[in-house]
């Protein structure tokens, strides 16, 4: 039961992924050509909303649900890593219109070829753990 | 109500529902990071008895394989009860230059050019797919996170890492878009 909850977010997660068309790979095209606002105004309002409400968890230490002090973990500090990653991410974005949240989202909605996607993006994730150490952090 | 949920959500809607499920999960002692996933779905399946980096207790993770299932369940709901089905609505100009690139003007959410039965059973088609989420896939865990765990959460809590990394995802999205994509459509 306790998981519940977690299915209720995700649900609610996949419906807006799918009715803010951010699932669509129109929808990412559209942004990497600079031809509409929305994508830009999905990201850009949660994620003022989002510096909004991290200031304020923090300012006043607030709890979570049973109590514990809402922690944040800062990243460890690194370029080569980050840009390096972003762009092999964002090559993969542009070319599949999905990052991994849509991508389950599609095979939800219908769109079951997508799961070939989802499954390279397992085999991605393996790819990056058998190099780890060889790759530049 | 249910005719205005059926309609496409306005973008200032969806990114206050996003940042609510973003403080919601926080509120719920765990933190919004989708691509982290991938990793424990590796580890899950008995990687981490020959790679390390998957040897760890995956089933600390089970909230957010729940989310998952949870976000395939939200896909499903929204094809069968509160979509229109009429095709999405993008600029002119991307639908102009995608017809340069020889895919029609949208009749659905998604491109059947990509995502279509047909499409994927050619050689070039598998392989758009399989590139794009094999990038994603590396690059996100190569970058500690994807759009959810750095571009929203992150850069809700300043991080300068998670600005990088965005400025990466641009960096690969744009050579994508306008490099290699008009090569290989």
């Amino acid at each position: 039961m306790k998981f519940i909850k977690f299915l209720v977010l995700g649900t609610l997660f996949g419906i807006v992924m799918a009715k803010s068309e951010a699932m669509s790979w129109y929808r990412i095209q559209e942004m990497f050509r600079f031809q509409s606002f929305h994508m830009y105004g999905i990201i850009g309002t949660a994620v003022t909303l989002g510096v909004i409400g991290v200031t304020l968890i923090k300012k006043y230490n607030l709890r979570d649900f049973q109590g514990n002090p809402v922690t944040f973990h800062p990243k460890e500090k690194s370029i080569a890593r980050y840009l390096l990653g972003g762009i092999i991410f964002g090559l993969g974005w542009a070319l599949s219109g999905a990052c991994p949240g849509p991508m389950v989202v599609n095979i939800g909605y219908g769109f079951f070829t997508m799961a070939i996607v989802f499954f390279f993006a397992i085999v991605g994730t393996y790819l990056y753990g058998y190099f780890k150490d060889k790759l530049p952090h | 109500m249910l005719d205005i949920i059926k309609q496409t959500w306005s973008w200032w809607f969806s990114g206050a529902f996003i940042a609510g499920i973003m403080f919601l999960l926080l509120f719920f002692g765990q933190s919004f990071g989708f691509s982290s996933n991938l990793r424990t779905i590796c580890s899950a399946a008995g990687c981490g008895k020959s790679v390390k980096f998957f040897d760890f207790n995956w089933r600390s993770q089970i909230w957010n394989l729940i989310f998952l299932a949870g976000a395939i369940l939200g896909g499903f709901i929204t094809s069968q009860f509160l979509s229109t089905n009429e095709p999405i609505i993008i600029s002119y100009d991307t639908i102009a230059d995608l017809a340069k690139l020889g895919l029609s003007a949208p009749t659905s959410i998604q491109p059947p050019e990509l995502f279509s039965l047909e499409s994927v059973l050619t050689l070039k088609g598998f392989l758009i797919l399989a590139i794009g989420g094999l990038f994603v896939g590396f690059g996100s865990r190569y970058a500690g996170g994807c759009t959810s765990g750095h571009a929203i959460s992150g850069l809700s809590d300043l991080q300068l890492p998670s600005l990088l990394a965005v400025i990466g995802f641009f960096i690969g999205g744009l050579a994508m878009t306008f490099l290699i994509i008009p090569l290989i459509f």
